[in-house]
């Protein structure tokens, strides 16, 4: 199954990623073959099976309302690749709508 | 007089952000106070690390029935959770976790004032659990924005209503409905400017009897209902305008300005939205059971509006005096309190919204701090309707000496202050006696026409009984002997 040079350039787009035209040609070739493979369950005769969406039968796990586990504002932004003693730091983005 | 707006149709769609009033987040227990410090309250799950895994707070499914249950709606069994995919920088997962074709509540509807004081119910579309995403600041640093993840993962639910609201005041009475009902459910504390209550507007115009929508306008940001009723009045004629003018409508987000009391369009968006919304994996579905609906059920609260409905269509009161008992929960337990202790409604309400809420106001303090007991106020009605008080020895004599002292008995503060009044015949008629006595020239003026001279005798009369005198009989004891 074909996906367009468009449809991976949009893709990327909506990951925040920049691909050369190599990788983007690159990555049309291993796209294509992933959704041939999965295309493959469309030779199955699906009529009446619900969709899969989870691998277990669990239900209800769930937790009590309690406050627990949290970590220091230090070890919280020890990873970031830029913080302030406060807050993560990124760069200037548009304002959210 | 009709104008060209008056050819105009407005379709107006609310989706509210409730955000809940759990301890801990939605998928994992990080605290949730308000206004703690950046970053403080969070955890690897709310940072999006990688290997963490959500586990979900049964909290949020409680009070998303009882949301359910007091709105009337259809509370689904199965509940599976979704992922809406967005890249943001205060969205570290990548991912929000949210309801999509699964909402937990669809249907149902609120109940609202339209713009005429009408009754109208607003339907619902759905009710969902999902989470909130951290908070991005742009004005700290000139260079960077900054990222606090505090609010990353606290539950919110979102409200959508089909597009049935008709302008600026019906939104207002329908976000004033909602957040009235999540206070009285005590799932969250409904604040808009904190942000815990957050509506965003969908509004178009269509002209009458057309049935095809005009193109719509999202609206946000607005940080009080009237400021959503501004946003939504001035969007109105803008759209009516702009057509009128042959520009047409083009979909986009726009901010409301309080500054300037108008709508102000924001970049248009180069894609249209693409969630690419997935099953989660990582979160079970959860069951909600008829059984858990019916001990969910037991627990719930009086709501508003079934207040409402007893205050005036049992107790006699006008809509008025209902509207104003039923604003807050604890006002009208209060008032529910009260009500055990005297049958005269009408006067336990007119205490209440009279003395009572001018003290609140004035102390700036809720029903919660008022020190008097529902009892103690419902004996100082009684202590008038036996006639042993005036009323207005009750609102301005009694009221303020229970104040001072919410222990006493009403019935012995009034004994010991010489506020009873006097309405045995025979010492009234004593006292009546005497102020005829005192001005036996101003009894032949009255006969002779001059009945504001009543006031004279009646003052003696008070005079007389140092105040004690019940000023209805003894005016008309007064009236008899003189007219006689």
């Amino acid at each position: 199954m074909e996906i367009s040079k468009e449809q991976i350039k949009h893709l990327a787009h909506l990951s925040r990623l920049e691909l050369s035209e190599a990788e983007i040609d690159a990555m049309q070739g291993d796209m294509s073959k992933i959704l041939d493979f999965v295309a493959q369950v469309e030779k199955l005769d699906l009529e009446g099976v619900e969709p899969l969406t989870q691998m277990s039968k669990s239900v209800n796990v769930m937790r009590q309302d309690e406050v627990a586990n949290m970590i220091s504002k230090e070890d919280a932004l020890k990873n970031a690749p830029d913080a302030n003693s406060d807050y993560f730091r990124v760069s200037k983005f548009g304002k959210k709508v | 007089m009709s104008s060209i707006y008056d050819t105009y149709e407005p379709v107006i769609g609310i989706e509210v952000h409730v955000q809940l009033g759990t301890k801990s987040k939605a998928y994992c227990g990080d605290a949730t106070a308000y206004g703690a410090s950046p970053n403080t309250q969070v955890s690897p799950i709310s940072l999006g690390h990688p290997g963490t895994l959500p586990v979900f707070n049964k909290d949020v499914m409680n009070y998303a029935v009882k949301l359910g249950i007091a709105c009337d709606c259809t509370i689904r069994e199965r509940n599976e959770f979704a992922r809406k995919n967005y890249f943001y920088a205060d969205l570290p997962k990548g991912y929000q976790i949210t309801q999509d074709t699964t909402p937990i509540c669809t249907g149902g509807f609120i109940r609202i004032k339209d713009a005429l004081g009408k009754d109208k119910n607003i339907n619902l579309t759905r009710i969902h659990m999902e989470e909130d995403s951290g908070k991005s600041i742009h004005d700290i640093d000139p260079f960077n924005t900054l990222v606090d993840l505090n609010r990353a993962g606290i539950p919110l639910l979102e409200i959508v209503s089909e597009p049935e609201i008709k302008n600026g005041e019906e939104a207002y009475s329908y976000l004033s409905e909602i957040r009235k009902l999540v206070r009285y459910l005590e799932i969250s504390d409904g604040n808009m400017e904190e942000g815990s209550l957050r509506a965003d507007l969908n509004i178009s115009v269509r002209k009458k009897g057309t049935t095809k929508f005009g193109t719509k306008v999202e609206v946000k940001n607005m940080n009080s209902f009237r400021n959503v009723q501004k946003a939504i009045d001035f969007e109105i004629i803008r759209q009516i305008d702009l057509i009128e003018g042959g520009t047409p409508i083009f979909q986009e987000t726009r901010t409301f300005d309080a500054a300037k009391n108008c709508t102000i369009g924001l970049r248009t968006k180069e894609d249209a939205h693409d969630y690419r919304y997935f099953p989660e994996p990582d979160l079970v579905p959860v069951m909600v059971t008829p059984s858990y609906i019916s001990e969910v059920r037991e627990t719930m609260p009086p709501l508003p509006y079934e207040l409402f409905k007893k205050y005036t269509a049992e107790l006699g009161l006008s809509e008025y005096d209902a509207f104003v008992l039923t604003d807050s929960k604890a006002f009208a337990l209060y008032f529910e309190e009260v009500i055990k202790h005297t049958t005269n409604y009408k006067g336990a309400t007119n205490l209440l919204i009279g003395p009572v809420k001018s003290w609140l106001n004035e102390q700036s303090v809720e029903i919660e701090e008022f020190p008097i007991a529902p009892a103690a106020l419902a004996s100082i009605q009684t202590l008038v309707d036996e006639e042993k008080i005036s009323i207005s020895t009750a609102t301005q004599k009694l009221f303020p000496a229970l104040l001072e002292n919410p222990a006493a008995d009403a019935a012995a503060l009034c004994e010991q202050n010489n506020w009873i009044q006097q309405g045995d015949s025979d010492q009234l008629g004593a006292w009546v006696d005497q102020a005829l006595a005192a001005y036996p020239e101003k009894i032949e003026e009255y006969r002779a026409g001059k009945k504001g001279l009543i006031g004279l005798f009646m003052g003696e009369v008070m005079k007389y009984s140092r105040g004690s005198a019940d000023p209805k009989k003894a005016s008309a004891l007064l009236r008899e002997k003189l007219d006689a």
